[in-house]
């Protein structure tokens, strides 16, 4: 086995590096830069039940060491996707995760249900922490029990593995990572972006239309390495960890915090290369903080305690 | 296609009030920009790039021009950049003003301040072409006006300030009537005169190109979006822009 592969329930990652969701599309435009079959897997951007527009613009602003965004989960459609976005991705030797929103438990449940009509995605993750839509998302992802109800319908909707996708806008992190695990989740993934706001100075008016975005960037990569800590020392399921990964030595601390495989989002915007190079760098990074593998390194921090 | 390049600074210098000219050396964009594309340079210790239109290309030295002016953090740490500085840039981003001129005899290119660069290149290139050009371009006052001279040189070119204080009085709206018949017109600038000029001039055939603040700036990350009036719904500035048929966007 590659020093660098990585199994889960249902993925497994010839590398522990993959692309955000909402930060890649659906691999197309990256492709250009590279070849996709260089990445473990891919993180769709969120599919809703019918098409969405999405927020007026400004939909993005830059902080000191991240950025706010409020997309709004703009997208074709589940069906859409299936039909003309899965089979792009599906021609790489990768694994394909598909994102799922919605603003009902019914939309989630229909969502997850309708995933099961392609062989060509490997796992979904449960997007239950979009700070910038006005209904459902984060109302999901900020009270257990609801978290735990739209997981148990996703889980029973869909025949794939399920990683539910946290909020950090909670008082307890670990409160709503157990109460999705009790729900039959398959893994965690974590941090969403963190609710913010930036003022526009000519005009003294939120520069995001959207008035409030979701923080991303380097500057939340703290908040992502401690909740992770966090969440592993009380929860079973594989965690794919993310929040402001840059670079190699960033994925390493993510391992040792206790996820298992990371995703890179901001980072893509800054430079369109970045997952191809981590890739190209990790093995060295991780031979020189003495880890022989991905694996060996996954939870060390914790286990240190 | 569009690729991570290394473009090193080879001039830079302020040409009127918080405008400054700053001309890169790099072959591959040089070799393959065209009118209306642009650059998105990442700066350092900054997340986000910064895309700022292609002013003018020299493609035997191997030169690209861009005009942008200081409006905030991003553009003021651009501005001290130095001659000898190498930028960390994705280019030629966005299609461009390509375009077939089949029966267009005079264009009408209308610029609006920062919007005036991109205008440029392009009239240069449809000079070039044997079209006849007429250029009006707008700025909010006598110390922002720049590139008369050069737009002279292949356009016959009306200058209009917002105070008055060089040129018209008022905005590029107030000139147009007056600069007789033409049957295309191009626009870049603020969205305020881009509504008025499409609306004034809907009966026309015209190409505007629109800015927006962006994230991927290569069509991933959804953040540039216009509403237009086509099946789908919406264009992605960056990728399928920032050039559009003045008909199809939705202002």
């Amino acid at each position: 086995m590659s020093r660098l592969q990585v199994n889960l329930p249902g993925l497994n990652l010839k590398n522990p590096i993959m692309p955000a969701s909402g930060c890649f599309g659906f691999g197309r435009e990256y492709s250009q830069f590279y070849d996709l079959s260089k990445l473990g897997a891919v993180m769709m951007k969120a599919a809703t039940g019918s098409e969405r527009f999405g927020n007026p613009t400004p939909r993005v602003a830059e902080t000191a060491s991240g950025m706010l965004n409020a997309i709004g989960l703009q997208n074709p459609g589940v069906e859409k996707i299936i039909e003309n976005e899965v089979p792009f991705l599906a021609q790489y030797d990768m694994s394909v995760i598909a994102n799922v929103a919605g603003s009902t438990v019914e939309e989630y449940e229909y969502v997850a249900r309708t995933f099961n009509h392609t062989n060509n995605v490997h796992a979904l993750e449960l997007n239950i922490s979009c700070p910038n839509v006005k209904e459902g998302g984060i109302q999901f992802g900020t009270d257990p029990s609801m978290a735990a109800k739209v997981t148990e319908i996703v889980k029973k909707a869909s025949n794939l593995p399920v990683y539910v996708k946290l909020s950090p806008n909670v008082t307890d992190i670990v409160t709503m990572a157990k109460a999705v695990e009790s729900a039959g989740a398959d893994g965690l993934s974590m941090i969403n972006t963190l609710t913010g706001m930036q003022i526009h100075l000519p005009t003294k008016r939120p520069l995001i239309a959207n008035k409030t975005g979701g923080l991303s960037g380097a500057a939340i990569k703290p908040i992502a390495i401690r909740m992770i800590y966090e969440v592993k020392q009380h929860v079973q399921i594989p965690i794919i960890g993310m929040g402001g990964i840059s670079n190699a030595e960033d994925v390493l601390e993510f391992l040792l915090a206790g996820a298992s495989a990371v995703a890179v989002g901001t980072a893509n915007f800054s430079n369109p290369l970045i997952c191809s190079e981590i890739i190209d760098e990790l093995s060295i990074t991780l031979e020189r903080y003495g880890f022989g593998s991905v694996e060996h390194a996954i939870g060390k921090a914790v286990m240190n305690e | 296609m569009i690729r991570k390049e290394s473009m090193k600074i080879v001039s830079t210098k302020e040409i009127a009030k918080e405008t400054v000219e700053m001309v890169l050396k790099n072959s591959y964009i040089s070799e393959n920009a065209i009118p209306g594309q642009f650059l998105h340079i990442l700066l350092d210790g900054h997340t986000l790039r910064r895309p700022i239109s292609i002013a003018d290309v020299d493609k035997e030295n191997e030169m690209v021009t861009i005009l942008f002016k200081k409006l905030g953090f991003g553009t003021e740490k651009l501005s001290e950049s130095k001659v000898g500085d190498v930028l960390n840039v994705l280019g030629p981003s966005g299609n461009g003003f390509e375009i077939s001129l089949e029966g267009i005899h005079t264009v009408l290119l209308i610029g609006g301040g920062i919007g005036v660069p991109p205008m440029y290149y392009l009239g240069k290139s449809l000079a070039k072409q044997n079209m006849n050009v007429i250029s009006v371009l707008g700025f909010q006052s006598k110390e922002h006006v720049f590139y008369e001279e050069r737009f002279q040189q292949f356009s016959k070119t009306y200058v209009v300030t917002n105070d008055g204080s060089y040129g018209d009085k008022g905005f590029v709206t107030n000139v147009i009537p007056k600069v007789g018949e033409f049957d295309r017109f191009y626009s870049c600038g603020p969205l305020p005169m881009l509504k008025a000029i499409t609306n004034e001039l809907f009966e026309k055939e015209g190409f505007i190109s629109l800015e927006e603040r962006m994230g991927c700036g290569v069509g991933a990350c959804f953040a540039c979006v216009v509403p237009t009036n086509t099946e789908k719904g919406y264009k992605k500035i960056c990728s399928d822009g920032p050039v559009f048929d003045a008909r199809e966007v939705i202002l």
